[in-house]
């Protein structure tokens, strides 16, 4: 089986971020860098395909110079290769020019299934694995929680706006990942040795003129200061009142 | 004046309230334009009739064998030819989970890059700004699309719904469907017996954290959430510890909400939770440690042990209620 996944490198969910001075970027400078998280539960699922029907993982990668450091870790938990197409100043380009980079590679290379993170921590667009399924003509479906293949169709299960669904559609098609699809592994010191040897390919790639436009970032304005109404249960009919009464919202 | 349209998500004919919250916004964009909406699936005709409430001057309404699942990527061919011919300035959705294969299917047949999940939105000078939070909620960003139509998607439970009154023209679509035009099919569909409100429709959400001591007291919260109507959140430990499922985590690897009122309950308050309530109108925050960065976030905290604090709350409202 030929299973590709997409991963984009982000900045750590712990990482303060600042907006740069332009005010419509975010500094990049000191910030820990990580594989999005829905991008571990996806390459954990295509590790586990493999594992359980043979094949190659090939993981994909739009990033700046600096993500490189960060996609060579999806080689010891199973990845066979890795492909960065190098793109500065893409974090923030729009999910469509991001796609379709992604497509023109991916034409180019065999196919059974591609697995994306259902969204990134970063951007929060959750759009590229749709749009990415779309322009290459297959089927998509995004939030997996659960997932196997029978026969030559892909089964999933997933929550939709508080319903559960178990969704089907035939093979080629892409698949993005809920948190939890998977539970990531972390590699043992053989295979972290053992990836060293395996290929990372990268190759400077041209983003199209951009479909949207940033006009500016700002910090959500603050929320006014709380008040601690007491302490114990002797504070409870006093917030009660506070909700019934000053915020309104009993 | 911008030409607006709006795509509908129903369950059965029956509207969503972040729908009436589209056609609200919508009806703002068009100004004196005619606002036209368009419905899917079985039960479009029931759906139409009510949206005459929200502004919608015209409804396009479209049903066929073959679409059994409306709001999925399976629409995607009717739903591009009728924004092909109508030509509008702006699409707008809800934003769901539900909605978004068929607005990126939508989008890339129409080389149009998207911006979803909108919580503020404005017509300046015939252009769109729209605003949306990024990095979990840590920043926002105002975005303008170069390209027409621009294609936007709404948070629900973040702008007004206002009512109008205007006369709906109903138009039925006539698109030829092929069994080859649906691509995923749904094998099953179960809500077990839900009785609570959705976590990003509910006005009022009640979030346990790992100061619940264990799953089972997740009990307290069910009991708090079904006496206000509530939904029930958790925070990310929670989740990670099984006690509960994934599809209620709230923060940056969960849901954003927006609720009027939002009870944490044992939640510490890790950034990545706060960035997921920022938006609340009310925070109520009950925790045993005063010094928890939930407080500082909060509008009303009380200091204390849960376990104790819920029940006497559900005490307290019951008598409120009574004496009302």
């Amino acid at each position: 089986m030929n299973i590709l996944i997409c991963v984009k490198v982000v900045p750590d969910s712990d990482t303060i971020i600042k907006i740069a001075p332009d005010g419509k970027t975010i500094d990049e400078t000191n910030i820990r860098l990580a594989i999005n998280p829905y991008d571990e539960y996806a390459l954990e699922a295509g590790v586990q395909l493999k594992e359980k029907f043979g094949g190659e993982v090939t993981v994909i990668s739009v990033g700046d110079e600096n993500a490189a450091g960060v996609i060579k870790k999806c080689l010891p938990v199973g990845a066979d290769k890795a492909l960065h197409l190098i793109a500065p100043n893409s974090r923030m380009a729009d999910a469509l020019s991001i796609a379709r980079m992604l497509a023109d590679e991916i034409r180019n290379h065999p196919f059974d299934i591609i697995f994306c993170g259902k969204t990134t921590i970063d951007a929060q667009n959750g759009l590229v694995g749709e749009l990415l399924g779309s322009l290459l003509n297959i089927p998509v479906i995004s939030a997996a929680s659960q997932f196997s293949i029978d026969g030559n169709r892909a089964v999933v299960s997933r929550d939709v706006d508080g319903t559960k669904e178990i969704v089907e559609c035939a093979l080629p098609c892409l698949v993005t990942a809920e948190k939890g699809l998977t539970k990531p592994r972390y590699p043992s010191l053989r295979e972290i040795m053992l990836a060293k040897k395996k290929q990372i390919d990268s190759r400077p790639v041209v983003l199209g003129d951009p479909n949207l436009c940033v006009l500016g970032m700002e910090y959500p304005p603050n929320r006014p200061p709380g008040k601690i109404v007491g302490e114990g249960v002797g504070a409870v009919p006093e917030l009660v009142r506070l909700l019934t009464e000053e915020a309104k919202v009993l | 004046m911008l030409k607006v349209l709006i795509f509908v998500e129903h369950k059965k004919g029956v509207i969503k309230k972040v729908t009436a919250e589209t056609l609200s916004v919508g009806k703002n964009i068009a100004g004196q334009a005619p606002l036209t909406a368009v419905v899917f699936g079985a039960g479009a005709k029931n759906a139409a009739s009510c949206l005459a409430k929200y502004g919608a001057d015209r409804v396009i309404v479209f049903e066929s064998e073959y679409l059994t699942n409306p709001m999925s990527k399976n629409a995607a061919k009717p739903l591009t030819d009728i924004i092909t011919q109508e030509q509008p300035d702006v699409v707008l959705f809800p934003h769901t989970a539900v909605i978004k294969e068929l607005l990126a299917a939508v989008s890339a047949n129409l080389g149009v890059s998207p911006i979803v999940d909108c919580v503020a939105i404005e017509n300046s000078d015939e252009k769109l700004v729209c605003c949306r939070s990024v990095y979990a909620g840590k920043i926002v960003a105002s975005l303008k699309s170069n390209q027409k139509p621009t294609i936007v998607s709404l948070r629900p439970n973040i702008f007004q719904i206002i009512e109008h009154s205007v006369d709906t023209k109903i138009e039925e679509f006539s698109f030829r469907m092929n069994a080859t035009d649906i691509l995923t099919t749904i094998r099953e569909i179960s809500c077990e017996g839900k009785t609570r409100p959705e976590l990003m429709e509910a006005k009022i959400i009640v979030a346990g954290g790992r100061g619940m001591g264990c799953a089972e007291n997740f009990v307290l919260l069910e009991q708090l959430a079904d006496f206000l109507g509530a939904a029930v959140g958790a925070s990310r430990s929670v989740v990670d510890a099984e006690w509960q499922p994934q599809c209620i985590q709230i923060g940056q690897t969960g849901k954003t909400v927006a609720p009027e009122l939002y009870i944490a309950c044992g939640i510490s308050g890790a950034i990545q939770h706060l960035a997921g309530i920022y938006s609340s109108k009310t925070i109520v925050a009950i925790n045993s440690d005063p010094d928890a960065p939930i407080f500082k976030i909060a509008d009303y905290g009380i200091v204390g042990d849960v376990r104790e604090i819920v029940p006497a709350l559900i005490l307290e409202l019951k008598k409120a209620k009574q004496s009302s």
